[in-house]
């Protein structure tokens, strides 16, 4: 599946493609995630906290590190 | 209520580790229990309850709240909406598109970015630890006052021609908000709050009152008192020069803060240095230059870098006697 993390690259949007990448790892799902680090791309996409994660065309999360449940939520 | 505190530090620094009192040694690991253990209680406390007004209040709540309000409430709003509600420096630019996108005006906008990064629980509670809370509230109440005059400057004087243009033609689309959490939501939300943030700044709170109780006897007090003490009257414009192009989280800012107001150094001076790092860095003026020009960002820090003085001799002269 394809995991979209948008965000301008500070150290929580690293956090948030880390947990995501641990944790599809684990779950022995596999998972590409792709990065928005344009501002206004990640504005287009109607976000305007970061880092927000966006699967199948939805912003499903915003404004912070996601957690470890809503990660794996995701990736089942 | 507490006093707890000092009763555990005399219990560990007498009883546990078993020094002899009065002595240095004993001083300085008395210092160090009784004001680690306060500042993690008082700090875990204090997000936890701001953790339960941020269940309720989002960046993207503050916007619509702020969208068609008159420019008056707005700025009022903005500059409180600001100070309960944290986000990443690196969202400023996605933040300040939304608002103006939304329709909200530049000044108000302005009072949400200048206030959001002033006050927050980190520097509250440390000064509130350290100075006393008479002085953690007309704190609080400066960050709010800057924004909004900030805010009420800007638009004052039109400056939203020194937008970049593109950014007025940025269309978002509406993108529902995370549902309405219930009770027990909120509380797990606090909770983790708690959790996350002393998990990232506990060792800058182990290291600054480290230093703070290390210190004592090393850089002789008498050198600060010299530079930057109160008969400088030079302290505090060269403390917001220095400040302003700095980056450094509000953590960061823990041990330096510490040793300052252990030296001595006039309140004032620390406020204006602690503003100015924390309010805007050289970093951050690269990213605000995407959709700000060089005249507004120069604007923008020089308001700063004038309020932050004034600020600052205004404490050293109301809370001289600190």
């Amino acid at each position: 599946m394809e995991i979209t993390v948008l965000g301008r690259g500070c150290p929580r949007c690293e956090s948030t493609v880390q947990r995501i990448k641990r944790e599809a790892a684990e779950l022995g799902v596999s998972v590409t995630v792709t990065k928005i680090t344009d501002e206004v791309e990640i504005i287009k996409n109607g976000v305007m906290t970061t880092p927000a994660v966006k699967i199948a065309g939805k912003i499903v999360h915003a404004g912070g590190i996601p957690s470890i449940e809503a990660v794996r939520s995701w990736i089942k | 209520m507490l006093e707890i505190f000092t009763h555990l530090a005399n219990w560990f620094t007498y009883h546990v580790l078993a020094i002899d009192k009065g002595t240095r040694l004993a001083d300085a690991v008395h210092f160090f229990v009784e004001d680690t253990s306060k500042i993690f209680f008082l700090l875990a406390l204090m997000i936890y309850i701001l953790g339960f007004a941020r269940s309720y209040v989002s960046p993207e709540k503050a916007r619509s709240w702020l969208t068609g309000k008159t420019r008056m409430t707005g700025y009022i709003l903005a500059a409180m909406l600001g100070a309960i509600t944290p986000f990443c420096s690196c969202s400023s630019v996605p933040l300040f598109i939304a608002f103006l996108s939304a329709g909200i005006p530049l000044g108000v906008t302005m009072a949400f970015l200048i206030t959001s990064p002033l006050v927050n629980e980190i520097i509250v509670v440390l000064m509130g630890n350290a100075l006393g809370m008479k002085f953690m509230l007309a704190y609080v109440g400066t960050g709010i006052g800057l924004g909004i005059i900030g805010g009420l400057v800007i638009d004052w004087l039109k400056l939203d021609k020194w937008v970049e243009p593109y950014v007025w033609d940025i269309k978002m689309p509406e993108f529902s908000t995370a549902e309405e959490a219930g009770w027990k939501r909120r509380e797990r939300y606090a909770r983790r709050e708690v959790i996350d943030i002393i998990k990232r700044i506990w060792p800058y709170i182990l290291i600054g009152v480290g230093l703070g109780a290390g210190l004592h006897g090393f850089v002789p007090r008498e050198w600060f008192l010299e530079h930057a003490g109160a008969d400088n009257p030079f302290a505090v414009p060269l403390a917001a020069l220095v400040g302003i192009p700095l980056y450094a989280n509000a953590a960061s800012i823990i041990p330096i803060a510490e040793v300052l107001m252990n030296k001595g150094v006039p309140v004032g001076t620390i406020l204006t240095f602690i503003m100015s790092i924390v309010a805007i860095s050289l970093p951050e003026m690269i990213i605000l230059r995407k959709v700000l020009k060089p005249q507004l960002l120069l604007f923008f820090a020089g308001f700063l870098f004038v309020a932050f003085v004034v600020v600052g001799y205004l404490f050293n002269f109301i809370f001289g006697g600190l």
